[in-house]
């Protein structure tokens, strides 16, 4: 089976006055239909741009180059008529606020009908008669009269569900969740969760899910993919990156996570250190000044994402642990 | 760890807001119902609930930063409810808050040595400036900044860095306690793990007491002593940390942690989810009895009818559930 999504050497870079920044970094991964991929990282690691260059919904300033291949097709390069073909249809994207794909000013009834009879040909009367039934099979009660409400008339993790309903509506191969319930709280996150773990079974659709919440990964996903300035670090399946992470990052992530399930030892540990600033990369490994494993070889030049058993795959110069 | 620094009874605090709609006029939003506890020398303790729950005005009105509606906070003993600004005074050198936008928290034209330094100046502006900035220096170099950075700007300073100057300026009078309201929430999760270690060594060098606000239950778990379970402005339960994620009696508390995602796939997998109906009610028409009962999965006709009120489990864990002894642990 070949897989819906394609990634082949991705970069991306921004144009900004004071330099280049380097966001996306030789970035290789596929992904199957029905799989659910987790992607972590801190902040600014280059999750999200990753997949917003995948949609060629980068800023002005931002250009990739490499292949990206979705089901067969092209789509670095591809022209904005041709990609509307795509998105929103066979690959859809839902961020951490609502609002940044619903319309304040439409009910919406008027914005998913305007989905359905745009993208699937289906008349008025159809379309709402969907567009009911995907708010349904989102949790939302009463879908027949909601359906007529505007965003701000919903609560904040019922506005998360009308998303997702709006991103569902034509069937998506997949589904990119760019941190969907970071706005939330915990009792409503776990209705969302259990609402994506059934589409995935249910639909059959591509989920990537994108967030800083190990946990989530972890209920959610089969496969996770670790990022660390703007590169891959680690690869590999759910319970492989959990019970015997490589990575030295990896394994930093996982120690200092306070447990909610266990006591831990009195201090947690920390990754010494911050982040590096991608708009000057250090020579070599991006987690040099953080590593406790580091060795001259780190300092001069860039670790490279080998394949060092079946699925599995790491950016690091340190010998198996 | 014996000595109560705080008291807190019935502590009540209501907005009026306007009631909206056609006839206009103002009801009263119940922010803080009637919360009580006591926080003792060098303890933590954990506040948890979901957002609009109550917690960061609570620890507002606990400090006197908001003017409690209701209900008493003694501080070592005496009622400090209510004091204007200048009685309060004394009383603040030893009471201080971090927040959880660090950045936004610190005055972006004063250099970091002046944010840092000026609670010493309110307070004891006998002190010359010279000294100040030693005093300075030395706070810094405990939440680890390099002191030689003293005169640069907020904006120059990463999210986990400007957390540190927030509790370098907390820090500086030697307070007793500090409330932190969700001092961790903002920052990656490597970085988190230094503030929270840091937190913790001050409080051992300093006997410090914390009320740690936080919607994250793990950290909680992690850095306190004892949690107390907001839902509504109400308190639903206050147990020792390990009782709470051990031996949860409340049907709130026990939904709570069963929602927080473990990062372990078997666990997480395996693991039995309550999940609750529907959303918060609105603060300004709580459920009438228990406020939990319009999401309670064991509500009947007398949570309609009853509030119920803090009941002992056993030393020091006290739940306020009507039917908690008939639903076991
Ligand atoms: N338009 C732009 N111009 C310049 N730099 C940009 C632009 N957009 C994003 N970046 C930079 O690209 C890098 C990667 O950003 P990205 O949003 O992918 O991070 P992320 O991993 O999603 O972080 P978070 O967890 O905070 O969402 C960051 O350093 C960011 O500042
Ligand atoms: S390549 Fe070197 S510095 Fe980078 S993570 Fe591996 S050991 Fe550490
Ligand atoms: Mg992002």
């Amino acid at each position: 089976m070949s897989p819906i999504l394609n990634v082949k050497n991705l970069e991306t870079r921004f144009q900004t006055l004071d330099g280049e920044v380097s966001a996306v970094n030789g970035i290789d991964f596929h992904l199957h239909k029905g799989e659910s991929l987790g992607v972590v990282g801190e902040s600014g690691s280059g999750k999200t741009q990753i997949f917003l260059s995948i949609m060629g919904l980068l800023a002005k300033n931002g250009r990739s180059t490499g292949s990206v291949k979705f089901k067969g097709q092209e789509l670095i390069g591809m022209k904005t008529g041709e990609l509307n073909k795509i998105r929103g249809v066979t690959m859809s994207m839902i961020f951490q606020d609502p609002m940044t794909s619903l319309n304040p000013y439409l009910k919406i009834s008027k914005q998913m009908n305007e989905v359905l009879i745009e993208h699937q040909g289906r008349t008025e009367e159809e379309a709402l008669k969907e567009s009911i039934q995907m708010l349904d099979l989102v949790g939302i009660p009463e879908a027949r009269k909601r359906v007529h409400m505007y965003p701000h008339e919903f609560s904040g993790g019922m506005r998360q569900r009308v998303m997702i309903a709006m991103a569902l509506l034509c069937k998506p191969d997949l589904l990119i969740a760019d941190e969907p319930t970071t706005a939330l709280d915990v009792t409503v996150q776990a209705q969302i969760l259990d609402l994506m773990r059934n589409l995935k079974k249910e639909l059959d659709t591509a989920i990537v899910m994108i967030t800083h919440d190990l946990g989530v990964v972890a209920g959610l996903c089969d496969r996770v993919m670790v990022m660390y300035g703007g590169r891959i670090v680690e690869k590999g399946d759910v319970r492989n990156i959990f019970y015997d992470a490589q990575h030295p990052y990896t394994q930093g992530l996982l120690e200092s996570m306070p447990r909610l399930d266990e006591a831990k030892a009195s201090k947690l540990h920390a990754i010494p250190g911050q982040p590096p600033n991608l708009q000057n990369l250090p020579v070599g490994c991006a987690f040099q000044d953080r590593c406790e494993y580091r060795k001259d070889q780190c300092l001069s030049s860039i670790p490279n994402l080998i394949e060092f058993a079946e699925g599995r795959a790491k950016a690091c110069f340190r010998e198996a642990s | 760890m014996s000595d109560t620094i705080l008291n807190v009874e019935d502590l009540k605090v209501h907005f009026q807001v306007p009631r909206g709609g056609f006839f206009g006029g103002r009801v009263p939003l119940k922010a803080v119902d009637g919360v009580s506890f006591e926080l003792k020398s060098g303890e933590t303790l954990g506040i948890v609930g979901e957002s609009g729950c109550g917690k960061s005005t609570l620890g507002r009105a606990v400090l006197q930063l908001i003017e409690p509606t209701g209900g008493n906070v003694a501080w070592l003993g005496s009622n400090i409810t209510g004091l204007d600004a200048k009685t309060m005074r004394p009383y603040r050198k030893d009471m201080q808050i971090i927040f959880q936008d660090p950045l936004a928290s610190l005055n972006p034209r004063m250099t970091i040595g002046e944010i840092i330094g000026e609670p010493l100046k309110t307070h004891y502006p006998e002190i010359s400036r010279k000294d100040r900035r030693e005093k300075v220096r030395q706070m810094m170099d405990k939440v680890g900044l390099l002191p030689q950075m003293i005169n640069r700007y907020p904006h120059e300073f990463s999210g986990g860095q400007c957390q540190r100057i927030g509790i370098a300026r907390a820090m500086i009078l030697e307070p007793k306690v500090i409330v932190c309201d969700e001092p961790v929430s903002a920052l990656d999760v490597s970085i988190q793990a230094q503030v929270v270690n840091l937190l913790q060594d001050l409080q051992k060098e300093f006997g410090l007491s914390l009320l740690f606000i936080s919607h994250d239950l793990s950290v909680v778990r992690h850095i306190s002593h004892r949690i107390m379970v907001l839902y509504l402005g109400k308190v639903m339960e206050i147990a020792p940390k390990d009782a709470i994620y051990a031996d949860p009696r409340h049907p709130y508390t026990k939904a709570l942690i069963s929602a927080v995602p473990i990062p372990d796939p078997d666990r997480e997998r395996n693991k039995e989810i309550v999940v609750l109906q529907g959303d918060l009610p609105s603060p300004i028409a709580p459920p009438s009895g228990c406020v939990f009962r319009t999401r309670c999965p064991f509500a009947d006709d007398e949570c309609a009818k009853t509030a119920p009120q803090p009941e002992s489990v056993e030393a020091g864990h006290t739940v306020s559930c009507l039917h908690w002894q008939k639903l076991g642990g």
